[in-house]
């Protein structure tokens, strides 16, 4: 840049050059106040975000009950201080008495680093199973060890573990095992269905998997948990009756592979008709066919609404709370059953609403990258 | 031309495949036929093992099956009805119908409710204000991460955490909210208050046949009548000259509190309340994020024409983009429809009557498991046949007529 001056005859009138172009205030001034409207609406919520936010910090962290005394002449709780504090503070003491009963229910209280190793596990599986470097079929192995260690650890009797009946199960474990096993059962079956429906040269089978997506589609889980829970045991042989979590794990699969199919429908209606004809005249049988030219990309078109079904489906094994399963929803509503902490269920609800969160909002951030890195590839 | 003469060219391998099937394992349509049979006699075959199974457990518990207890009086009391209802007299029938017609509602006034706010905050997140789309992405996904139950659960708590009645909290005059619900005054309806609705329907038709005409003048003639006039006489005026000709009446029945309960007015209860809280506020999550994606699957080409024909960003989005985007929106938009009518069930885990609370307790009281969740079901697929029929209909009335 020169810093020589020289004169020039005056520029007649010309519209002035914007101000500011870059910068917080040229950025707040496109952002937040571009016309009278927006900066009313900026202004009001602004004023309603402070307001919000002082009190929720006020609430949660200032005016709160960390922990309350124990009763010396009960042995119990004294909940005096959060009944003081009511309206004005959270009381998180509740939190703080019952966490290991929400995060394992009636698990014996002894043998809970057990349930703690199987979430520690299912942790694992998950962030593995989210690596694409793990994307090959030793993946398959990896589930079925790690599934097996968790039951093994939840079950115990060998190995010199305790045995833990599975009604004494409860908690966090089992949303995941519901969750997940499920996830791991519906996918088969879901592969299968989703071929069936697709299988124009077999009208009866086409029309069994059609009649199964469209029923399963249009009840709610909840008449699906009922059936599992009171008319299952109509069906079984007289004497036979399988537990309660299994019949309700059996309900989610049928009811998910139905989600999981449709999904993965898309994705082979997806694939160009070029990818089955040029299967075809390799002359590859059906199940070759599908298994290493269709299947494989399909599924990898699909992944990203793959795994909102999951998230869906992760927030729908809640309803178990419904037929009675001691499932994390159901441990935090017993733990607020309890007489002492009974005016206290909203703080157990925000913990439950934060662990929810924390699975789906992770998943989905998860989705959505996938998504990204997917288009890239495409758009090459 | 005889198409029955052979060429003597034709080789054997040119000629066509014989029409019958041939009994081998290398005929692809043997193979088909095959495997249905295989699959379709599974089936069958699990079918009636499972119905065996079922048909000796019902004997064996004396179970009789068939829906003669629908004849039965049910003595369910039910907190909430549309229909008369009384448990000493009506039968388990008609506790079923209060149930179905509870279930619609919710539906109803949810899909009304979840359609509004899903679309408002949809708009709003793609808005031009950093702070007000930032928000609104942040309230769809602290909404549609946690499980509906949670909310119910939680927005339940919250409805009883309000104090009891005696205690109860006036929100304006006759308004009250305890932790027996919302208390309301009502309108005490009288012929004139009939007359009143009737004029108003009359005016929307009359206000609607009046914008059709106002097209018809402006394909024709490019300038658009004015049908603000019409619709404030049809709409306004003339329901209100009814109605101050006949008395113009107007009495509220306020709610009086009373040591334990109130005289009068209406009620809305806790569990309803939490019911819509929690279905519209997880349901509009994602109705949201249909509308913003709906929108934005509108090529920005359609948006900068807009602006250059001069019009108004808020003209822009009725006029050009909405109608574009609801092509992409409507067919998400029927899912979620029917996930509301389907998650509306979820009222049974905080004491809402609804169609599932309803038989569940039917079920228990008489055993009649079979009959109760077939009753469930057949009702759950007709409300979902009904709303996809209804959604279809009106994608094809919006689709894209291509010439």
């Amino acid at each position: 840049m020169s810093t020589t001056t020289t004169t020039h005859t005056p520029v007649p009138e010309r519209s002035q050059p914007p101000l500011l172009v870059a910068g917080p205030i040229a950025w707040m001034r496109a952002n937040l106040f571009s016309s009278v409207w927006s900066s009313l609406v900026t202004l009001a919520l602004a004023y309603f975000l402070i307001k919000f936010t002082v009190g929720l910090i006020d609430w949660a962290f200032l005016k709160s009950v960390w922990t309350v005394p124990t009763d010396p002449a009960t042995g119990k709780l004294n909940p005096d201080a959060c009944r003081q504090a009511k309206g004005e503070g959270a009381c998180w003491a509740v939190i703080w008495d019952k966490y290991r009963f929400i995060l394992f229910g009636r698990y014996p209280f002894d043998e809970q680093w057990r349930a703690a190793i199987v979430l520690v596990l299912f942790l694992g599986l998950f962030i593995v199973s989210a690596m694409r470097r793990f994307w090959r079929p030793v993946l398959a192995l990896i589930w079925v060890a790690v599934l097996t260690a968790i039951f093994t650890l939840m079950w115990g009797g060998v190995f010199g573990l305790r045995y833990v009946a599975q009604d004494e199960w409860g908690g966090l474990p089992i949303t995941l095992i519901l969750s997940t096993f499920g996830l791991a059962c519906a996918f088969p079956i879901a592969v299968l269905v989703a071929l069936g429906r697709r299988a124009t040269n077999l009208p009866a089978v086409k029309l069994i998997c059609v009649i199964y997506i469209e029923v399963i589609r249009g009840v709610p889980l909840i008449s699906l948990l009922f059936m599992a829970s009171v008319m299952f045991p109509l069906f079984m042989p007289v004497g036979l009756n399988p537990d309660k979590l299994l019949r309700a794990q059996i309900a989610i699969i049928l009811f998910a592979a139905v989600y999981l199919a449709e999904v993965i429908r898309g994705g082979l209606q997806a694939l160009p008709k070029g990818q089955y004809e040029a299967a075809d005249a390799l002359g590859l049988s059906y199940w070759k066919k599908m298994g290493l030219i269709i299947l494989p990309q399909a599924l990898r078109l699909v992944i990203p609404p793959l795994v909102n079904t999951f998230i869906g489906f992760f927030k729908d094994t809640s309803l178990v709370l419904i037929i009675g399963i001691f499932d994390l929803l159901t441990s935090g509503k017993v733990a607020v059953a309890d007489p002492i902490w009974q005016a206290f269920s909203t703080e157990v609800y925000i913990m439950l609403g934060l662990i929810y969160f924390c699975f789906c909002f992770s998943m989905a951030r998860y989705s959505q990258s996938l998504e990204r890195e997917f288009s890239k590839s495409v758009r090459r | 031309m005889s198409t029955t003469t052979t060429d003597p060219r034709m080789s054997g391998a040119r000629r066509a495949p014989p029409k019958g099937i041939s009994l081998s394992w290398s005929d692809p349509r043997f193979r088909a036929i095959v495997w249905q049979v295989v699959i379709v006699g599974l089936l069958v075959g699990g079918v009636w093992y499972l119905a065996s199974n079922t048909a000796t457990n019902l004997e064996q518990r004396r179970i009789a099956t068939g829906f003669d207890f629908l004849g039965r009086t049910a003595g369910i009391p039910i907190g909430e009805f549309l229909i008369p209802y009384d448990p000493s007299v009506h039968t388990y029938g008609r506790a079923v119908l209060v149930g179905i017609l509870n279930t619609s509602m919710v539906t109803i006034v949810g899909v009304a409710l979840i359609t509004v706010l899903g679309t408002l905050v949809g708009i709003a997140s793609l808005s031009n204000n950093w702070l007000l789309s930032r928000l609104c992405r942040a309230y769809v996904e602290g909404m549609r991460d946690v499980p509906l139950l949670l909310h119910l659960l939680f927005w339940y708590a919250v409805m009883l955490t309000f104090p009891p009645i005696r205690e109860a909290i006036s929100v304006m005059p006759g308004v009250f909210m305890s932790n027996s619900g919302l208390k309301v005054p009502l309108l005490v309806w009288e012929p004139a208050h009939t007359g009143f609705a009737l004029a108003f329907l009359a005016g929307c038709v009359a206000t609607w046949i009046a914008a059709r005409r106002a097209t018809a003048v402006q394909y024709a003639t490019g300038i658009r009548p004015k049908v603000w006039p019409v619709a404030i006489a049809a709409m306004v005026v003339a329901p209100l000259a009814i109605w101050a000709v006949m008395g113009a009446p107007f009495t509220l029945e306020l709610p009086v509190k009373g040591r334990f309960r109130f005289q009068g007015g209406g009620n809305i209860s806790p569990e309803f309340t939490a019911l819509m809280i929690g279905l519209v506020l997880y349901h509009s999550a994602f109705a949201a994020e249909i509308v913003r994606s709906g929108i934005l699957a509108v090529p920005s080409g359609q948006w900068e024409a807009g602006g250059a024909l001069g019009l108004k960003r808020g003209t822009m989005l009725r006029k050009i983009v909405l109608p574009q985007a609801l092509r992409v929106i409507i067919p998400p938009m029927t899912s979620t429809y029917l996930g509301v009518a389907k998650n509306s069930s979820l009222a049974v885990a905080i004491g809402y009557p609804d169609l599932v609370s309803i038989v569940n307790t039917t079920l228990n009281q008489t055993g009649q498991a079979i009959e109760g969740i077939a009753i469930i079901m057949s009702v759950y697929l007709g409300i979902s046949l009904s709303i996809s029929l209804f959604m279809n209909w009106y994608n094809t009335r919006i689709a894209l007529v291509e010439r």
